[in-house]
C-alpha cells in the first residue's frame, strides 16, 4: 500500500500496522461501515432515519474513518476514491488541509483499499469532489473545531476565542497548542455531525488556488507511479490466451511444448480460462504466444451485421421507462415540425496502457492491487469467484493507465487472482495484450436517439418528444459473473443480468431530458436488455449521445425558427447559472461577431450540465473542413464551466480541456469494428484516435466562480457540449446535418458531394 | 550482452531477442518506458538511442550494443528535473501520464537535433504518439517551453551526449 504526500509524488511505503496504529499516541478504531455499492452513483446511500451527513460521511460517519491526527502532529486523510489522473489527490489535499489547517505538504493522503479507506463505491460518475470532497471537507471542519473545543478545555478559554492555523490552536494572548499537543487516541473517534462550521471561501488559503498535482513530478521522472511498475519479491509474470471471440469454447490445447519452454513455471487452465506463468515478463509473452497457436477453440457467429447495427437494436425487445413527461398543451398551435434521428456506434476506452494488475495468495488470503475504479466491489466480485470470503480479501488501488470508465482492469484483476489462487505464494502480475484490451474490454454501448418537435408561430418550441435506445451503461462488478476470468471459467459464472441505472443520473438515458423549458415534452428511455457486443460505463455513459443529439437538433429546430443557436437556446433556458456559462462562452468566444458559415468553415455551439445536476458547461467551437477530403481541423474552443465552488482551478481546466480533445476523437474518428464472430479492432490501426495533427490550435476554458456553493462534479461535462458543438460547426461549414456517429472525413466528404 | 543506458554500462542477460522495453522495465528496473502496444503503434515505450527516438517495444536489444541508449530517468530526477520534466510540471502537462514518458523522449530527441524547431515540426513529430486523455495542449506547450529551458544555461543538464 502506498501514500502520497502533498509536498511530493514520491510513494512511500506505509505499512498496515503504521497506518491503523499511527506512530505515536493515536490508536486508531476504524469504524468503516461497508455499504453495498450503487452502480455509478458514488455509492452513497442513506439508511433510513440517520440523519442525513454531507458527501460519503453517510457511509463511514466516524471522523477517524477520514481523518487522522498523529501523536506528532502529522495528519493523514483517508478516501475510498481512486486517482485515475483526474487529479483527485490533489483536490481532496486541498479541501483537507484547508479546513483543518494544517499545511497542504504536511498532509498525507490514502486512497481506495479495503483495508484502509471507507467504502465509497466507484470512482466514476463525477462524484469524488461531491461526496469524498465533501465528507473530507466536513470532516477536516468538525476535527478543526474539535482540536479547538480540546484546547479551549485545556486553556479554559471559550473555543470563539481561538483560532487554528499551521496546526496549532492560537489563543488571543499568544498562546498555543499544537494538534500534536491536542490530540488523544478517541478525540476524532467521533460520529459527524450534520452541519459544519465551514470556513468562508474569502478566507481560503489553499482552495480555489491551482496547485500543482501531486502526481506529476513522479511521472515525469521515472517514479514507480502505475501497478506496472510494482516489482515485488518473488513476483512472476503471467498472460492470459483469451478466447477469440465471445463465447468460444476451448476445444483442446497440446501445452507439452509450452511447458518446457525457458522460465515457464506453470499453465493454469481453467474452464474456458487459459493462462501462462513465467518468471521473465518476455517469457510469459513468447509462451502466451506458443500456447495461443497450440489451442483450438470452438466459435459460432452471434454478433450482428455491423452494417446492420441501427436496425439489428431496434428489433431487440425493450423495457421502456417514461423518465419525463410534461402534458400541458397550451401553446398555439404548431406551425413547423422537426424530426431527427442520430446513432452512436459502441465506442472503446482504449486506454494507452493495457490493463494491469497483481495477486498473491498467501495463509489463504489474497491481496490484489488493482487499478479498479472500485476497491470494494472488486473485492466482492474476486471474493465470490474464488469462493473465499470478502475479509480475506484485500483490493489496494494502484493508478494504472487512464480508464475512462469500466475498461479491462476490473477483469485483469480477476485474472491475476484466478491464477494466484493457483499459484500460492508468488505476487501474479498480469498484463493485458494491446489485443486483449481492444477484444475484450466491454465497450461504450451502440445507441440509437429520435428526436421530433414542433415550433409555434413564434419560432419557440411547442413540443418535444425524444427516445433514446441503449443497452445498459454498467456491468461493473459486484458479481462473480461480471469478471471475464469468472465468465471463463470451469464453474462458470452467468453475467449478471442486465439493469438500467436509475433516473435522475441515468445510464442510456443520462441527459436525455433537456434542460431547456418545454412547454410539452415526453422522453422515453427504450432499454435494451440484450447485449449483442460486451458494454459498459464509458466516461459520460449516455450523456455523450444524449447531449450530442439534443444539442444537434436544439441546431436543427434553431434553423427551422430562423434563429441564432444561442439566442435560440437563451430563449429556452431559465436556470440562471444554465444562462451564465452560455452567455460566458458566446462572448468569450465572439459569437456574436463571428464569421457567417460557410464554404468550409463554421461555428458551433454546444451546452449541458453534467446528469442534469452536476458542473455547467458550455462550449463553442470554430473549424474548417477541407472539401476536398472531408478533413476537419478545429480552430479555436471556447468552453465556460460551472462546477460549484471551485477546488483546483487549474485541475478543472485540465479535465475539462481532456474531455473536449477526447470528445473529437470519439465524434470524429471512432468506431468498434466486428463481423459477426470477432471484434475486429485489436490495434491503433484498427481504431484510430485523434492524433497531434489533427489537434486544435487554441482551447481556453473560463471558470465561472461560485464561491460557497456544493461542489459539481466536472471530469465528464465537457464530452456532451464538444461532440454537439463540433457536430454543428460542420453543419454551419458545409450546409449538411450529419448525424451518424463518428462525422469521418468519408461522411463528411460524401455529404459536401464534390 | 552490455547495454549503455543513461551513461552507464549495465550487464544484461536476457535473450538477445528480447525487445529492449523489457529489459529497461525487468533487467535495469527502469519504470518510464511504458507497454502500450508492443506493435510500434503508440509511442508510449519511446527512448532514445544516439540521439534519435526509438520505439523501445520492437527493437531487440541485439541490435543496441555499443549504442548510447537513453530514457526519461537520463533526463533528470524528481530532486533535480532536467528542462524537459521541468517543463511538464511547470505546464502540468499530464493527467494520466501513462503517455508522457514517451512524449517527452521524442520531444527531447527534437530539441536536441534542432532547438528552435516550430510549432508545426513538434505537432509533425508527436504525431506518433498517442495520448488518451486529451492532454495535447498542455503536451505542445510544455515542448515549447522545454525548448526555452534548454536554451538557458542555469537550466540546461547534462544529457549524457557529447552534442
Amino acid at each position: 500500500m502506498t501514500a502520497v504526500g502533498a509536498d511530493t509524488s514520491v510513494r512511500r511505503s506505509v505499512s498496515r500496522r503504521a497506518v491503523l496504529q499511527g506512530t505515536g499516541a493515536l490508536i486508531v478504531t476504524f469504524t468503516i461501515f461497508p455499504v453495498a455499492s450503487s452502480q455509478e452513483t458514488g455509492g452513497a446511500k442513506t439508511s433510513a432515519g440517520a440523519p442525513k451527513l454531507p458527501g460519503s460521511l453517510t457511509n463511514a460517519p466516524f471522523l477517524d474513518a477520514w481523518i487522522r491526527i498523529d501523536a506528532d502532529g502529522s495528519a493523514t486523510a483517508f478516501t475510498g476514491k481512486a486517482e485515475l489522473g483526474q487529479g483527485i489527490k490533489t483536490a481532496l489535499l486541498q479541501v483537507t488541509a484547508e479546513e483543518l489547517e494544517v499545511p497542504l505538504n504536511h498532509l498525507t493522503l490514502i486512497t481506495a483499499d479495503t483495508a484502509l479507506t471507507a467504502d465509497e463505491g466507484y470512482t466514476a460518475g463525477s462524484h469524488s469532489t461531491q461526496d469524498s470532497g465533501t465528507a473530507l471537507r466536513n470532516a477536516a471542519a468538525q476535527a478543526r473545531e474539535i482540536l479547538i473545543g480540546e484546547a479551549a478545555r485545556r486553556m479554559n478559554l471559550p473555543a470563539d476565542q481561538l483560532k487554528a492555523a499551521n496546526g496549532t490552536v492560537i489563543a488571543p494572548n499568544g498562546a498555543r497548542l499544537s494538534y500534536a499537543d491536542l490530540v488523544s487516541p478517541t478525540l476524532l473517534h467521533v460520529q459527524a455531525q450534520p452541519n459544519s462550521k465551514l470556513k468562508d471561501p474569502d478566507s481560503f488559503r489553499i482552495m480555489n488556488r491551482s496547485q500543482p498535482r501531486v502526481d506529476i513530478p513522479g511521472k515525469v521522472t521515472g517514479g514507480s507511479v502505475y501497478v506496472q511498475d510494482m516489482r515485488l519479491p518473488g513476483m512472476l509474470h503471467a498472460r492470459v490466451v483469451r478466447p477469440p471471440s465471445y463465447g468460444a469454447q476451448l476445444a483442446t490445447v497440446d501445452t507439452g511444448a509450452v511447458e518446457r519452454m525457458p522460465g515457464v513455471v506453470r499453465i493454469v487452465r481453467d474452464g474456458n480460462f487459459l493462462a501462462v506463468v513465467a518468471e521473465r515478463e518476455y517469457q510469459a509473452i513468447k509462451a502466451m504466444r506458443s500456447l495461443a497457436v497450440a489451442t483450438q477453440w470452438r466459435e459460432r457467429p452471434a454478433l450482428p451485421k455491423q452494417a446492420d447495427l441501427a436496425a439489428t437494436l431496434l428489433s431487440l425487445p425493450v423495457e421502456d421507462f417514461t423518465i419525463f413527461e410534461k402534458p400541458v398543451s397550451t401553446s398555439t398551435a404548431a406551425a413547423t415540425a422537426v424530426e431527427a434521428t442520430y446513432t452512436r456506434p459502441y465506442l472503446a476506452h482504449a486506454s494507452v496502457g493495457p490493463s494491469c494488475a497483481i495477486a498473491q495468495l498467501q495463509d489463504g488470503s489474497l491481496t490484489v492491487w488493482t487499478h479498479t475504479q472500485g476497491v470494494y466491489p472488486d473485492r466482492q466480485a474476486i471474493a465470490a469467484m474464488l469462493g473465499l470470503a470478502p475479509e480475506k480479501v484485500h483490493c489496494i488501488h494502484v493508478e494504472g493507465s487512464g480508464c475512462y470508465g469500466h475498461n479491462g482492469a476490473d477483469d485483469a484483476a480477476g485474472d491475476a487472482a484466478l491464477i494466484a489462487s493457483q499459484v500460492p505464494g508468488h505476487p501474479i502480475r498480469v498484463q493485458w495484450m494491446r489485443e486483449q484490451e481492444f477484444a475484450w474490454e466491454p465497450f461504450g454501448p451502440a445507441m440509437i436517439t429520435k428526436a421530433h418537435a414542433s415550433l409555434d408561430s413564434s419560432g419557440r418550441i411547442a413540443d418535444w418528444d425524444y427516445g433514446v435506445w441503449s443497452n445498459t451503461h454498467s456491468t461493473r462488478p459486484g458479481p462473480a459473473g461480471s469478471l471475464l476470468a469468472g465468465q471463463h471459467m470451469a464453474r462458470a459464472f452467468p453475467p449478471p443480468p442486465p439493469k438500467p441505472l436509475p433516473q435522475p443520473e441515468g445510464g442510456g438515458d443520462r441527459n436525455a431530458i433537456p434542460l431547456y423549458e418545454l412547454p410539452r415534452a415526453k422522453v422515453v428511455h427504450h432499454f435494451i436488455p440484450s447485449m449483442p457486443i460486451r458494454v459498459s460505463a464509458l466516461r459520460s455513459l449516455g450523456a455523450h449521445m444524449n447531449v450530442f443529439s439534443i444539442e444537434s437538433f436544439m441546431d436543427e429546430l434553431a434553423l427551422a425558427a430562423h434563429s441564432d443557436p444561442v439566442a435560440f437556446r437563451l430563449e429556452h433556458l431559465n436556470d440562471p447559472r444554465a444562462r451564465a456559462v452560455v452567455t460566458t462562452a458566446a462572448d468569450r468566444f465572439g459569437w456574436a461577431a463571428r464569421q457567417k458559415g460557410g464554404n468550409g468553415r463554421g461555428c458551433g455551439f454546444g451546452f449541458a450540465r453534467y446528469k442534469n445536476l452536476a458542473a455547467y458547461c458550455a462550449i463553442a467551437l470554430e473549424l474548417e473542413v477541407e472539401r476536398e477530403t472531408g478533413r476537419v481541423r478545429v480552430q479555436r474552443i471556447v468552453a465556460a464551466v460551472d462546477t460549484g465552488q471551485v477546488v483546483n482551478p487549474d485541475g478543472i481546466r485540465n479535465q475539462i480541456e481532456g474531455g473536449i480533445l477526447q470528445s473529437i476523437s470519439w465524434t470524429l474518428y471512432e468506431s468498434v469494428s466486428f463481423d459477426e464472430t470477432r471484434i475486429l479492432c485489436v490495434d491503433w490501426s484498427t481504431y484510430p484516435i485523434l492524433r497531434f495533427d489533427s489537434v486544435p490550435n487554441r482551447v481556453d476554458v473560463d471558470l465561472v466562480d461560485r464561491p460557497g456553493q456544493p461542489f459539481l462534479g466536472c471530469g465528464e461535462a465537457s464530452q456532451g457540449p464538444a461532440s454537439a458543438a463540433l457536430a454543428n460547426a460542420i453543419a454551419d461549414a458545409i450546409g449538411k446535418r450529419l448525424r451518424e456517429l463518428p462525422l469521418t472525413a468519408a461522411r463528411i466528404k460524401a455529404a459536401v458531394g464534390i | 550482452m552490455e547495454l549503455k543506458v543513461n551513461g552507464r554500462i549495465h550487464s544484461v542477460a536476457a535473450a538477445p531477442d528480447t525487445p529492449l522495453l523489457y529489459v529497461l522495465r525487468e533487467d535495469l528496473q527502469l519504470n518510464a518506458a511504458k507497454y502500450g502496444c508492443g506493435l510500434g503503434q503508440c509511442g508510449a515505450c519511446t527512448v532514445m538511442v544516439d540521439g534519435e527516438a526509438v520505439l523501445s517495444c520492437v527493437v531487440p536489444i541485439l541490435l543496441l550494443q555499443g549504442k548510447e541508449i537513453m530514457t526519461v530517468e537520463g533526463l533528470g530526477s524528481i530532486d533535480k528535473p532536467g528542462p524537459m520534466q521541468r517543463a511538464f510540471i511547470e505546464e502540468q502537462a499530464a493527467q494520466c501520464g501513462y503517455c508522457i514518458p514517451g512524449m517527452m523522449m521524442r520531444a527531447q530527441a527534437l530539441l536536441q537535433k534542432n532547438p528552435q524547431t516550430s510549432d508545426a515540426e513538434i505537432r509533425r513529430q508527436l504525431e506518433q504518439n498517442l495520448c488518451r486523455c486529451g492532454t495535447h495542449m498542455r503536451i505542445l506547450r510544455a515542448v515549447r517551453r522545454a525548448a526555452q529551458l534548454m536554451q538557458t544555461p542555469e537550466t540546461a543538464v547534462d544529457t549524457g551526449r557529447s552534442t
